[in-house]
């Protein structure tokens, strides 16, 4: 347990992992979904803690990592033309296109922005009306509401010079898809926890039921996995198969109805591509109809984009849980926070970074909590 | 940018529209929209995500997270300038 003084209550961590160890009888395979969960596990040395038995599997929770290639070339696309202001998160910056990223095109003259909130964005978009405002709308249910009011309000002041690039996913159609996946180990979910506080927890007992999982509603705090854990193993050891709430602090079972009510104003339920994996049906949101004047995709025509991924990178593979980042051969060689050859690899979320800045090449050989600042990524 | 980040309100503006407030990060003041926790009161504290007040949550919890975040470098992440970061990785600066 050599990290385990650097847990905010090392006592309690203790405690839990004991109980953990007491608990499991038989190998159990937990994948978390949420990619600040990923990056909190492995900052904390958290799978090496675990007992033998229980094995955290890194699941496609990272919003910058499964944004599709033709998703981020439209981005650059659109962010190199003349008169447009292209706003985004800065964690989309490095994120590889087929020949170059958003930072290039900001180097080669693109007017690109970093926002910290779409409502950021619309405000350029007030004091440009001779500029064309795009902003990067990625990410979970978490980021969808700030998204749709970000628009909503565009309407509501008749600005005709904002629109969005949308490539919203969704975690529960994802849940679905990894569980039907022929080589599917997971046996148990840690939900994310912001995206239960923003959606609740009405879309998992469904899922629970039908694939006969537990679905733990977890924090990304190293003491809120941990704590997910042990419920999780619990369940499994009991044959259980519940969805169970572990962050009650922030997850309401009805969500944030608010936030849900404007989600469902301005998008609409539609099928995705998830970079690395392929389409999901039903897996992401777009903009209704009545919001349509607002899309980027339609605004400037950028449907003819020919995309191409480099054949070495296995993020796919990575992003399903199926190989762990270190089982690729381009891993810390040909690819690098530095040189990129997936989105895993840049985002301080993704499940490639996080083994590069915390464990280093093989093994546990970096010290927990010591990541070479230089090369972290932001998070927007 | 799954990340949201616990802070205490420090003042609300009712003005506003959509309705907003001035939102503390362990020093670090940050607007942010209250549309979707609209009963909160200054001196409560909110998790933030992109700008935006998502949920309220008690101080104990709220505390026991900023300093957490604080001591893992997560708050400059989140604050940081991101050009300088993208600069770094991409070893031109
Ligand atoms: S290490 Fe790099 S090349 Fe390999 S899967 Fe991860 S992002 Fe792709």
């Amino acid at each position: 347990m050599k990290y385990i003084d650097e847990f905010n209550d090392p006592d309690l961590a203790r405690r839990l992992l004991d109980e953990i160890s007491a608990t499991a009888t038989r190998p159990w395979a937990l994948m978390e979904v949420c990619g600040g969960q990923t990056h909190s596990i492995i900052r904390h040395g958290i799978d090496q803690l675990l007992p033998e038995q229980v094995e955290l599997i890194h699941g496609p929770g990272c919003p910058v990592c499964v944004t599709p290639l033709e998703v981020i070339d439209k981005a650059l696309e659109i962010a190199a033309r003349p008169g447009v202001i292209f706003c985004s998160f800065g964690d989309m910056l490095r994120v590889p296109g087929t020949d170059r990223d958003l930072f290039r095109v900001k180097g080669e003259g693109g007017d690109v922005r970093v926002v910290y909130s779409p409502l950021d964005a619309l405000e350029l978009a007030r004091r440009n009306p001779d500029r064309e405002v795009v902003f990067f709308a990625i990410g979970f249910e978490t980021t969808a509401p700030a998204n749709a009011m970000a628009v909503h309000q565009a309407r509501r002041l008749s600005l005709t010079n904002f629109s969005l690039l949308v490539s919203h996913v969704r975690v529960p159609p994802a849940i679905e898809a990894i569980m039907t996946a022929p080589a599917c180990r997971v046996q148990g979910f840690l939900a994310a926890g912001h995206v239960c506080s923003v959606m609740g927890t009405a879309e998992y007992p469904e899922l629970a039921e039908r694939f006969r999982v537990p679905l733990v509603v977890t924090g990304f705090e190293p003491l809120d996995i941990l704590e997910g854990i042990r419920r999780a193993v619990r369940q499994l050891e009991r044959g259980e198969h519940r969805v169970e709430n572990a962050y009650e602090r922030a997850v309401r079972a009805d969500g944030n109805p608010a936030a849900v009510r404007m989600i469902e104003e301005v998008f609409e339920v539609t099928d995705r591509n998830w970079r690395g994996i392929g389409l999901i049906p039903l897996s992401g949101w777009r903009l209704t109809e009545a919001f349509r004047a607002y899309d980027a995709e339609h605004r400037f025509d950028v449907t003819d984009i020919r995309t191409e991924e480099p054949a070495e990178c296995r993020a796919g593979e990575v992003l399903q849980g199926l190989i762990k980042p270190t089982e690729c051969a381009a891993f810390g060689t040909t690819c690098t926070p530095r040189t990129p050859l997936g989105a895993t690899m840049v985002s301080s979320e993704g499940a490639c970074a996080a083994y590069y800045l915390y464990r280093r090449m093989n093994g546990p050989t970096a010290q927990a909590g010591q990541a070479p600042r230089e090369e972290m990524n932001p998070v927007a | 940018m799954c990340l949201a980040v616990p802070g205490k309100v420090v003042a609300i503006d009712d003005s506003a529209d959509p309705l907003t407030g001035l939102i503390d990060f362990g020093g670090v003041q940050k607007q942010a929209c209250l549309e979707y926790v609209p009963e909160v009161r200054v001196g409560e504290y909110v998790i933030v995500h992109v700008g935006f007040a998502l949920q309220r949550l008690d101080e104990e919890s709220a505390l026991a997270s900023l300093k957490l975040f604080e001591e893992l470098g997560l708050l400059e992440e989140e604050f940081g300038d991101a050009w300088e970061q993208a600069a770094k990785e991409a070893g031109t600066a």
